[in-house]
């Protein structure tokens, strides 16, 4: 399953960032930052829960870029 | 501006009046000293607390922590050796400018390319009980409700005109500057705009299926595929970093080592610290990381100005590599509109012949008859039209004003008995006999877009190495079109399966390069995805050809093409020179720097000074390069070329 989050980010880099973050969370399968458009496009791995996984996903990428936000 | 852009712009320019302000205060010593650390906490204060959550999140790599390293190793430098902070401050002041600036240059861009994009409706009209108007949601419209649009209202959804009469404005969805007319039973697409008529619409599609919804998705989604110049500068950006920072440690670390233990001179150890601290300055990847996308987003953005949708930015870059072009023959070089091109009579005069043709074809709704009534014009002349027969395969039958009247093919032809004769005229022939004489015969054929050589021209002007048309029509008129054009290969004859397999051998070829195959998306949905780019023309309204093509051709222009190969090629152009330029600055300033001819105020431009460069580069690709070409179009256009 696929979904697009709104994500608020002020640097290029820190986006791409996010994105290796958004990656490596357990149970995302891929992952895709846009910055220009400032989306998150993510893929669950399968009979994931989407809410808990996009927490991880959130604090993961609070963690290489403190001034971001992910609108869950 | 926004408010954190505010916000940081008065933190820059109080500090930078500040600095002045110390610059004349007669100082010196510690006191010297803690009035510098005012500007210093006031511009840097956010990037130290960066600095700290990257200590406690153990990143090493951190932008923030390396350049309060960077920055307080300067400032410590200063106090052991000769008092001069404004260094340290210039660097953290500078930085600030770079990322607001950043900041400011990329909101610019989004606003200015979703203004482009300016096609989103607000609101839909519907006319209540009593005739009042009221404002609804546009999601909440149902499909087949009436809704109203006034005279500089936006269609809000698709649907088909059910009262009135306007003149639409259609350049937000296709580039085109000409109004297109809507009548009664018109279909029209969400996103044009009403220019002087006042519309009743019932709606064909729900709003998240209308087309101003779909292209909007379609435009955000684009940035998030791609291009390999996108990826190379994620994956350098991953080690530049890195390799920086060691670079650095090694350079404060390794020649006072040498010089003492090899060498037996004096250490110099503020030299080299002070040489390791300027490589920390240049370790932020920024300029690269944000052009990149930038360029991209703009060229996107540029492109869809002009009526050219592109999917990602990896079909960007991949069209301004393109070297053999594709074309499918009907509806995307030709108009895919049967017309008569000539009317040759045994008996009667051309407009008797026509007149007959058109009333025996009266009832039909093929193509063809719709092109004979078309041709003809006054169908509603009261002539006798009776009996008519349909005979499959052959043609129709009927009785006009007493007489029986046969328009078909030469096999209706032969069975009734009729002396028919061929006839070199390109098209497909239409005969006509009357009480079983044959009276003449009429050519219908295809018509050639207006702009479709001059589409060709343009593209190999602008370094094309093979164009190749495909087509299922007989070989005769497939030639002739392709002679007409100056097309370079024609496979005709050829099934939708045969299209593919016709593809797939190009692509095998070496001197094919990449390759753009340009279809109306209607029946070559394959070969628009099995080509390196594909191109679907017509998409006004064509769903199929949305989802299947790569870059879509809003009006069915041809020409576009090259002007979509252009942005392309500037792009791509932009990007290569951002790329080169940064890097290249960057690596000379770190040589320079730890041979000691750069100091941190050369630093802070490799960093700072070349983000903002690329950055104003970057915007460039927003705007079309102009080109002989565009204006050749308004001469071309009213001149039908009639071959095929």
């Amino acid at each position: 399953m696929k979904k697009t989050y709104k994500i608020d980010v002020d640097c290029a880099n820190c986006a791409n960032l996010m994105e290796e973050a958004a990656k490596n969370t357990p149970g995302v399968k891929d992952a895709a930052v846009n910055f220009m458009a400032l989306k998150m496009k993510v893929e669950f791995e399968d009979g994931q829960d989407v809410k808990t996984v996009m927490e991880n996903v959130r604090q993961n990428c609070k963690r290489v870029e403190d001034d971001c936000e992910v609108f869950i | 501006m926004n408010a954190k852009q505010k916000k940081n712009l008065i933190r820059i320019i109080i500090t930078a009046v500040l600095m002045l302000v110390l610059a004349y205060m007669p100082l010196s010593g510690w006191p010297r000293f803690f009035a510098y650390l005012v500007p210093y906490f006031l511009v840097g204060y956010d990037i130290l607390y960066k600095a700290g959550k990257g200590i406690k999140n153990r990143r090493t790599f951190d932008e923030s922590l390396l350049m309060a390293i960077a920055t307080l190793g300067a400032m410590a430098l200063a106090v052991y050796e000769d008092g001069d902070y404004t260094e340290a401050i210039a660097v953290m002041l500078f930085y600030q400018v770079g990322e607001w600036f950043q900041a400011y240059a990329v909101g610019r861009s989004r606003r200015d390319i979703s203004a482009l994009m300016d096609i989103r409706p607000d609101y839909a009209n519907i006319e209540q009980e009593d005739g009042t108007l009221t404002q609804v949601d546009p999601d909440e419209v149902e499909i087949g409700s009436v809704i109203v649009v006034k005279p500089g209202e936006k269609i809000p959804l698709d649907g088909v005109v059910e009262e009135g009469t306007s003149s639409l404005n259609t350049v937000a969805l296709t580039g085109e500057a000409l109004p297109r007319d809507a009548k009664e039973g018109d279909e029209v697409l969400s996103g044009c705009i009403n220019i002087n008529g006042l519309l009743k619409i019932r709606t064909t599609k729900e709003f998240d299926e209308s087309t101003a919804s779909k292209i909007l998705e379609m435009v955000e989604e684009a940035s998030s595929r791609k291009s390999k110049s996108e990826n190379f500068i994620a994956r350098f950006a991953r080690v530049y970093t890195p390799i920086v920072v060691y670079a650095a440690l090694a350079l404060a670390v390794l020649p006072p080592l040498v010089r003492i233990l090899g060498m037996g001179l004096a250490p110099e150890w503020g030299t080299w610290i002070y040489r390791a601290l300027t490589f920390l300055v240049i370790s932020c990847p920024c300029a690269l990381v944000v052009s990149v996308p930038l360029s991209f987003f703009a060229g996107i953005g540029g492109a869809s100005r002009q009526g050219v949708l592109v999917k990602g930015s990896n079909y960007l870059e991949a069209l301004s590599e393109v070297k053999t072009v594709v074309f499918d023959k009907t509806g995307t070089l030709t108009k895919g509109i049967f017309a008569v091109s000539a009317i040759h009579t045994d008996k009667l005069n051309e407009q008797q012949l026509l007149h007959l043709a058109a009333h025996v074809e009266r009832y039909s709704t093929h193509p063809i008859a719709e092109s004979l009534r078309n041709a003809f014009g006054h169908e509603a002349d009261g002539c006798s039209v009776e009996s008519v027969e349909e005979i499959a395969g052959h043609g129709v039958r009927a009785q006009v004003n007493g007489k029986t009247v046969c328009v078909g093919n030469a096999k209706m032809m032969e069975s009734i008995g009729a002396n028919w004769h061929e006839c070199d005229a390109m098209g497909t022939m239409i005969h006509v006999a009357v009480d079983g004489e044959y009276a003449g015969h009429i050519v219908i054929s295809d018509v050639v877009k207006e702009n479709a050589a001059a589409a060709i021209k343009a593209l190999k002007k602008a370094g094309i190495k093979q164009t190749v048309m495909l087509t299922g029509d007989s070989a005769r008129i497939a030639d002739r079109v392709a002679a007409s054009l100056q097309l370079d290969t024609v496979y005709s004859q050829l099934l939708p399966q045969d299209k593919v397999a016709k593809v797939e051998e190009l692509l095998q070829q070496p001197a094919t390069g990449k390759l753009a195959f340009v279809g109306d998306g209607i029946n070559d949905a394959p070969v628009l995805s099995r080509a390196d780019v594909g191109i679907a023309m017509g998409a006004m309204g064509s769903d199929a050809a949305i989802e299947a093509a790569d870059i879509v051709l809003m009006d069915d222009d041809p020409l576009k093409i090259s002007v979509a190969r252009r942005i392309a090629r500037k792009t791509l152009r932009i990007v290569k020179q951002n790329i080169y330029f940064s890097i290249g600055i960057k690596v000379l300033v770190l040589l320079l720097g730890a041979l000691g001819f750069a100091n941190m105020w050369a630093a802070i431009f490799a960093d700072v000074g070349v983000m903002v460069l690329a950055v104003l580069n970057a915007v460039r690709a927003m705007f079309v390069p102009q080109c002989a070409d565009i204006k050749e179009r308004t001469v071309q256009v009213g001149s039908d070329v009639t071959v095929a």
